[in-house]
């Protein structure tokens, strides 16, 4: 490889390689060498350590601390409340619908996903010709900013004469308020991360089915075990541990959805009966709608909270479905 | 004769309706790329009209022109600015996993072990909730505005260290590492001529996906920069803010936005896939 370029001159190889350990006097290449072999390992860790404890977890242990501040922006600094934010936060009817709202599109996005992603990587498992060419196009919408996703599903969810109520009111159907009703907004939303992040899931289960073994499912087939019952049985149980992992993703990623729903129409305040408000808009609307620091602090420290405990609860429901499935084969 | 494979049940070429089935999928993959292109390339008019027209318009080219040349969009600075941001960004993601990726996956030094689960850790930690204090820090210095506040805290990824870490471990023989010390080459010029080298598929992927995420990243950009001077979707964001949207505009916007990465994807699309599945068996 490229070491192998230039050999070293004996001189040069002398001193690491042919100094004795107990060797009382070094020569100052070779402490240099030591300290070198020494030191390099933290200097190379150091620069991510150090960025990123300035930049990605100061930031967020001190978020505990602007919450329990009524925060001057003039100052630029804040006078103690105690826990005033969260007692103010949590008596806002706002927060609790923006709480609902989140947590049902939540639902909505990641459950249906699931299903199809597991689905579509079942079918992408098979003995497919250019296997290349549909595992890029699944993988194709994960691409588009979701923002841009927003203003394209928007359009074709539009109340008036968006593709979808056009298409409803032509197969005699009443068309749906996809801006007007809390759920069709969610359901609305919820198609938009559904359309980005399907493919990207579905390639990571699809990984993973690769990796059962062959044997099990010729196992399965001689004892007279259909595609389906397969699937059930053997494919589900190895996902286990694949399937937990893409669940507390899609929780980390889910329970702070803002781009999708503030783009959802052209006012960006989640609806005039806030009906797609989501915690994350909530939290944005307080500091920089409101320039309310401290709030906005509290709500992210709620929000961290609640994606732990979610997190917590996703997890053992998926270990559970999951180990369930495999008690029964 | 063509050699057939023999048909185990397992491994037999699938029939018509898993291909019709993934043709469906497909579809509704690109139908909105088509959608967009569709009413991208009408008028005000023909967004509104309840027979629309399956055929593209003419007008697709205008209707850029008008996203671009809308002063309150600031499509080229949008442009300039996600191009710069992306790029440095990826650039240094990349240097730094793989500097500490490496330490961490080849080299023995005490506390590693210890660091590498926090490393591991930090990445169930939804970092975006710290904007508020890092939008403090950002006054403070007086960065508000400026690219530097979007590119600087998205410089190091926890991710990407561990991401460097798991394919150095597998890819990278610690013989060739022990064969450049004993030639006497330094330990950064070992990392330099040895590890960075064996790196480079898994760093490519990961600038594959850093540059992804940096260029659709909304959310901090729209807090921290002025709308006079934003990132691409910052500025995209903007063309529905008008009293009167017209979809025509807007919609060939957004695929104007996303042409960038389409081309991304034409040409590194079959790594994407690969990382992604790579990924996923690893983490």
């Amino acid at each position: 490889m490229g070491s192998a370029e230039r050999h070293p001159t004996i001189s040069e190889e002398l001193p690491v390689t042919t100094i004795d350990r107990d060797t009382p006097v070094l020569s100052l290449r070779s402490r240099l060498g030591r300290w070198d072999a020494k030191l390099s390992p933290y200097l190379y860790v150091a620069p991510f350590f150090v960025l990123f404890a300035l930049t990605g977890l100061f930031p967020l242990l001190y978020t505990a601390f602007v919450a329990t501040q009524d925060w001057d922006l003039i100052r630029n600094s804040g006078t103690f409340v105690g826990l005033q934010n969260f007692a103010d936060v949590l008596s806002h009817r706002q927060f609790w619908i923006a709480l609902r709202n989140t947590f049902s599109i939540f639902a909505l996005s990641t459950i249906p996903q699931l299903i199809a992603a597991v689905t579509i990587a079942a079918l992408l498992d098979r003995n497919l010709r250019a296997k290349t060419f549909w595992r890029m196009g699944v993988l194709l919408p994960y691409v588009v900013a979701p923002v841009a996703v927003a203003l394209i599903f928007s359009n074709l969810f539009g109340d008036d004469y968006g593709l979808i109520n056009n298409t409803l009111r032509d197969l005699g159907l009443n068309p749906i308020g996809w801006h007007t009703e809390p759920l069709a907004s969610h359901v609305a939303i919820a198609t938009m991360v559904n359309f980005r992040w399907t493919g990207y899931n579905t390639l990571i289960l699809l990984a993973a089915m690769q990796a059962v073994p062959r044997e099990l499912y010729e196992a399965a087939a001689i004892d007279g075990a259909g595609r389906l019952r397969q699937f059930l049985t053997v494919t589900i149980p190895q996902l286990r541990a694949t399937l937990v992992f893409v669940v507390i993703t899609a929780t980390i990623g889910g329970l702070q959805v803002f781009d999708e729903p503030r783009m959802f129409d052209s006012g960006g305040t989640g609806g005039p009966d806030q009906q797609w408000l989501t915690v994350t808009m909530y939290l944005y609307n307080l500091g920089w709608g409101q320039f309310d620091f401290g709030r906005a602090a509290s709500v992210a420290w709620i929000l961290f909270l609640l994606i732990v405990a979610f997190g917590l609860v996703n997890l053992a429901i998926t270990s559970r479905i999951a180990s369930t499935e495999g008690r029964r084969s | 004769m063509k050699r057939r494979r023999i048909a185990l049940g397992v491994d037999s070429r699938p029939g018509w309706v898993v291909y019709g089935l993934l043709v469906t999928v497909l579809v509704a993959s690109a139908f909105p790329f088509y959608w967009s292109f569709l009413i991208g390339s009408g008028d005000a008019s023909s967004v509104n009209s309840p027979d629309l027209s399956w055929i593209p318009g003419g007008n697709f080219l205008a209707n850029a022109a008008s996203v671009v040349d809308n002063p309150a969009v600031n499509f080229w600075v949008g442009l300039r600015n996600s191009v710069i941001v992306s790029t440095t960004v990826s650039a240094s993601v990349v240097f730094l996993s793989t500097l500490a990726g490496y330490a961490f996956a080849k080299l023995r030094f005490r506390g590693s072990k210890t660091l590498l689960v926090f490393t591991i850790a930090t990445m169930a930690i939804p970092t975006q909730l710290g904007v508020v204090p890092l939008y403090i820090a950002m006054v403070e210095l007086g960065w508000t505005g400026e690219l530097g506040a979007v590119i600087v805290p998205a410089m190091t990824s926890a991710f990407g260290v561990f991401w460097m870490t798991q394919y150095l471990r597998q890819s990278l023989p610690d013989e060739l590492i022990e064969a450049a010390r004993v030639d006497g080459a330094s330990m950064f010029r070992t990392f330099r001529h040895v590890g960075a080298p064996a790196a480079r598929p898994a760093a490519a992927m990961l600038a594959l996906f850093t540059f992804i995420t940096t260029w659709t990243n909304f959310f901090w950009p729209f807090i921290v920069l002025d709308r006079n001077d934003p990132t691409l979707p910052v500025a995209l964001s903007l063309l529905q803010a008008n009293y009167f949207v017209d979809y025509s505009i807007v919609l060939a916007g957004a695929l104007l936005s996303t042409i960038p990465l389409i081309a991304l994807f034409v040409v590194g699309g079959r790594q994407l896939v690969s990382g992604i599945m790579a990924g996923a068996v690893k983490g």
